[in-house]
């Protein structure tokens, strides 16, 4: 009964959204500020739709209502209780509804949003906001509908994919899309204000708060991607360029490219048309994502099962957001004032030259994630497109981009003094030469690109507290060396230059975990229990080989011992392989032993009869920096989302006008 | 600087990143690009030795042999031809005779593929699409014809899974 109540909570969200994409457009046209107030009760009224419709079915996975053909596929009675609940989004059916949840949470945010955002563009943002919800409710209604019914119901459920079965599905999945489904809010911005015509530094504002989450999730969402896939596939990588990785960098690339061009706008109002252009990119971009992993069109280790109607659908749905909104950019862009020229040297010079790599950078993973597909649609040709291609191409326009990061920050608005920036980055230089050339030192015969990693990390780690402090002890007369003035200045700063110099330090720290993967190392042996298999300063002794059992699995874990080259136990490590009887299906479960920031990563083979195993083991040398950088990241756009500036208004001259009579001024 | 000089260096700027990203692109497309071969074809057109491809099709029934230090011979086929493969390494947990791999690495002189890399499915019922493209175009694939596999499966499960033990 729920879940046909769900179902029809389901189509209820789909005459909201579609209520919430009509009215704002005919109120414009009509005049009537009435009508344009009916989008806000709208979008609530999907969003609470959508979340009952979104319990409903997390009720039936819960309950193991294998009366639902989405719980009988992905589902058994002794799945543990955490599964059941994550299992809701381990499937192509409920991660749409997932989706779509999220899309409608933000609809909701934008319509209550006490903040500063002119009603009219609200309204207009809304409308869009609404007719994405309406497209897709419509796709998973039509093609992928999870309250289908299973008749009859089976006794048992076939079981999740036991390679999902672990925290990550419960984590990554619902970041990830937080941080997709943000762009749309960007996206319904921009068109917003192309259909108005008009854009100024409110709506820079009133765009940044959204894309700062947005990203701060992405980040978050792709890192615990990559951590699930490096301890979970046993192949100790934690990227492959795989194309539904790439489908979610490609996103937070532009994201990232949107997140310093509104800043521009906002400050020096610039850059305008190229903003929009941006936002309607990046969630262009996230759609395509979305596309690449539901169509099955790519070979990845993500893949849907797939369905050759909801490829042809989502496709139907790339072509109208993509194709109408640059359609609309094309038609209503010119009408945008553009803003100034600017110096090359300057803050915004600076930030110009981060769009132009980010986007270049972006292109490169475009062609190399959608190549293979366009010569084989021409020639019929199959290739793949790995790892070399990318760090051929990304890689070489990434490293200019790192090393301008400090200098555009230190660099001042309008006109910039190159060569005094360079003084103040003068430490942050010597001491990253200096750190490159010991780790050279140290590490001589080893690789050579790894301590120019370490060095370009080191540079922009210093490079970003380097300027939190120079800010705080202030320039010409206020300038001051007092520890207790300084110290007080710098928590006086504005979060938004804390989250700068966060968010720049944990790019720094991800570029130090990755140039030190230069020295890891493997191992692959045979070993009886007694045996032992060295790699980088450890060796690792198999104790035993001995069967576990699990709720839904059985176990072959083999036990191993740690030690450092001097004999001294560092500690234990077990990797195993399960076996799933509901699916038949063997998976490995690796083991990690974590030192500092490094860890010993250890996966297992063939397990023999006579008790020997295939053993491989890696060292992976402050591997966690790569992800612990990630996470600094997005905790820079947390704290520059307490900013002070999101919660104050611009100042608002434009739109004294258009203020309803019941409206409340925000300063 | 005058206001067209200021937007000569903005297209100047543009242009270089521009057209760094395409060498890049064009470069590193003549040298890392892997083509996808199957059987049939490295027996019919040939492949240098020394030229990395992917090398997709079946595992042939009964030809998984393990060897010492944790190598492993096997051979792919597409039941048309067969090639014979070597591999040094842990082969994932999905490899099964008679299943679907993708292998990537390059022909030695005596016509034995070295894998350096060995890809199987991760799902029972998935297939990689160019090894089902590759089958089909033999005619020996159906859609959907990949649940049937599921009893060799199980046979071959008591080999690697924990029963073995018993």
């Amino acid at each position: 009964m729920l879940v046909e109540v769900g179902h029809f909570a389901l189509a209820l969200a789909l005459a909201l959204s579609l209520v919430q994409a009509v009215m704002p457009i005919w109120a414009a046209r009509t005049g009537d500020p009435a009508l344009r107030q009916v989008a806000t009760p709208a979008a609530l009224g999907a969003f609470a739709c959508v979340l009952f419709a979104f319990a409903a079915l997390t009720y039936a996975h819960a309950t193991s209502d294998f009366s639902v053909q989405n719980v009988v596929e992905n589902s058994h009675t002794t799945k543990p209780f955490l599964y059941k609940l994550s299992g809701v989004w381990g499937n192509h059916e409920g991660s749409m509804l997932l989706w779509i949840l999220i899309l409608t949470l933000f609809g909701a945010l934008v319509a209550v949003a006490h903040d500063s955002v002119p009603p009219v563009l609200r309204a207009h943002t809304l409308s869009v906001q609404g007719l994405i919800t309406f497209v897709f409710v419509l796709f998973i209604i039509t093609t992928s509908n999870p309250f289908t019914r299973a008749t009859p119901a089976p006794l048992e459920g076939n079981d999740l994919n036991p390679l999902l079965q672990d925290v990550g599905l419960a984590v990554h999945p619902p970041l990830l899309y937080v941080g997709y489904v943000g762009f749309s809010i960007t996206f319904a911005f921009a068109a917003a204000a192309l259909i108005e015509g008009r854009i100024d530094a409110v709506w820079a504002r009133a765009v940044r708060p959204w894309t700062l989450v947005a990203w701060s999730f992405l980040t978050l969402g792709i890192a615990m991607g990559s951590y699930w896939a490096y301890y979970e596939l046993g192949w100790g990588g934690w990227w492959f360029w795989d194309p539904v990785e790439n489908a979610s960098l490609m996103p937070w690339i532009a994201g990232t490219a949107l997140l310093h061009s509104t800043v521009v706008m906002e400050k020096r109002d610039a850059l305008k048309v190229w903003t929009v252009l941006l936002s309607i990119l990046t969630f262009s971009l996230s759609l395509l994502g979305t596309f690449i992993v539901r169509s099955g069109l790519l070979t990845s280790v993500h893949t849907f099962a797939t369905d050759p109607t909801r490829g042809v659908f989502i496709l139907g749905i790339l072509v109208l957001f993509i194709g109408g909104s640059l359609t609309l950019f094309a038609w209503r862009a010119p009408l945008l004032r553009q803003g100034g020229l600017f110096a090359p040297i300057s803050r915004e010079g600076a930030l110009v030259m981060n769009n132009l790599f980010l986007v270049a950078a972006c292109a490169t993973v475009l062609v190399g994630t959608l190549y293979p597909l366009l010569l084989e649609m021409a020639t019929g040709e199959k290739i793949s497109v790995g790892p070399p291609f990318f760090n051929m191409t990304f890689v070489p326009l990434a490293v200019p981009l790192l090393l301008i990061v400090p200098f555009g920050q230190t660099l001042a608005w309008k006109r910039g003094d190159a060569l005094a920036a360079a003084q103040r980055l003068f430490a942050a230089l010597a001491l990253a030469l200096a750190v490159g050339l010991a780790t050279l030192a140290l590490t001589w015969g080893g690789p050579v690109l790894a301590p120019v990693g370490i060095g370009l990390g080191a540079y922009l780690v210093v490079g970003s507290a380097l300027e939190i402090i120079t800010r705080a002890r202030g320039y010409g007369s206020n300038r001051t060396s007092a520890p207790g003035l300084v110290w007080r200045r710098a928590i006086g700063l504005p979060r938004s230059a804390w989250g700068t110099a966060l968010a720049h330090g944990g790019v720094g720290i991800v570029v130090l975990g990755i140039a030190a993967q230069g020295w890891a190392t493997e191992g692959l042996a045979t070993l009886k229990p007694g045996e032992t298999l060295a790699t980088g300063p450890y060796v690792a002794t198999l104790e035993r080989v001995s069967p576990r059992s699990g709720p839904n699995y059985e176990e072959t874990a083999a036990i191993l011992t740690v030690r450092d080259r001097n004999g001294n136990a560092v500690g234990a490590v077990d990797t195993g392989k399960r076996f799933y009887p509901s699916r038949r299906m063997t998976v490995t479960e690796s083991g990690l032993l974590t030192v500092g920031a490094s860890q010993v990563y250890a996966s297992l083979g063939e397990v023999h009869p006579d008790g020997t195993i295939g053993l491989r083991l890696y060292y992976k040398p402050l591997v966690l920096l790569i992800w612990l950088g990630a996470v600094v990241m997005a905790l820079g756009g947390a704290v520059s989302l307490t900013d002070r500036r999101m919660r104050v208004g611009a100042p608002t001259r434009a739109r004294t006008k258009s203020l309803p009579p019941n409206a409340v001024p925000a300063e | 600087m005058t206001r067209k000089s200021r937007r000569l260096v903005l297209i100047a700027a543009c242009g270089a990143v521009l057209a760094l990203a395409v060498g890049l692109i064009l470069s590193a497309m003549s040298g890392s690009i892997v083509f996808f071969r199957s059987p049939t074809e490295v027996a019919n057109q040939g492949v240098a030795p020394g030229t990395r491809f992917r090398l997709g099709g079946l595992v042939k029934e009964g030809s998984l042999q393990r060897g010492a230090d944790q190598t492993v011979d096997f051979a792919v086929t597409d039941t048309n031809a067969t090639v014979q493969v070597t591999y040094r390494g842990l082969l994932p947990d999905l490899f099964r005779e008679g299943q679907g791999v993708v292998t990537e690495g390059m022909l030695e002189p005596g016509g034995i593929f070295r894998a350096d890399t060995v890809l199987a499915k991760h799902d029972e019922s998935y297939m990689p699409r160019e090894v089902a493209d590759a089958l089909k175009a033999q005619g020996r694939w159906q859609e959907g014809a990949g649940k049937d596999s599921g009893k060799a499966a199980t046979a071959n499960d008591k080999a690697l899974g924990p029963r073995s033990e018993r």
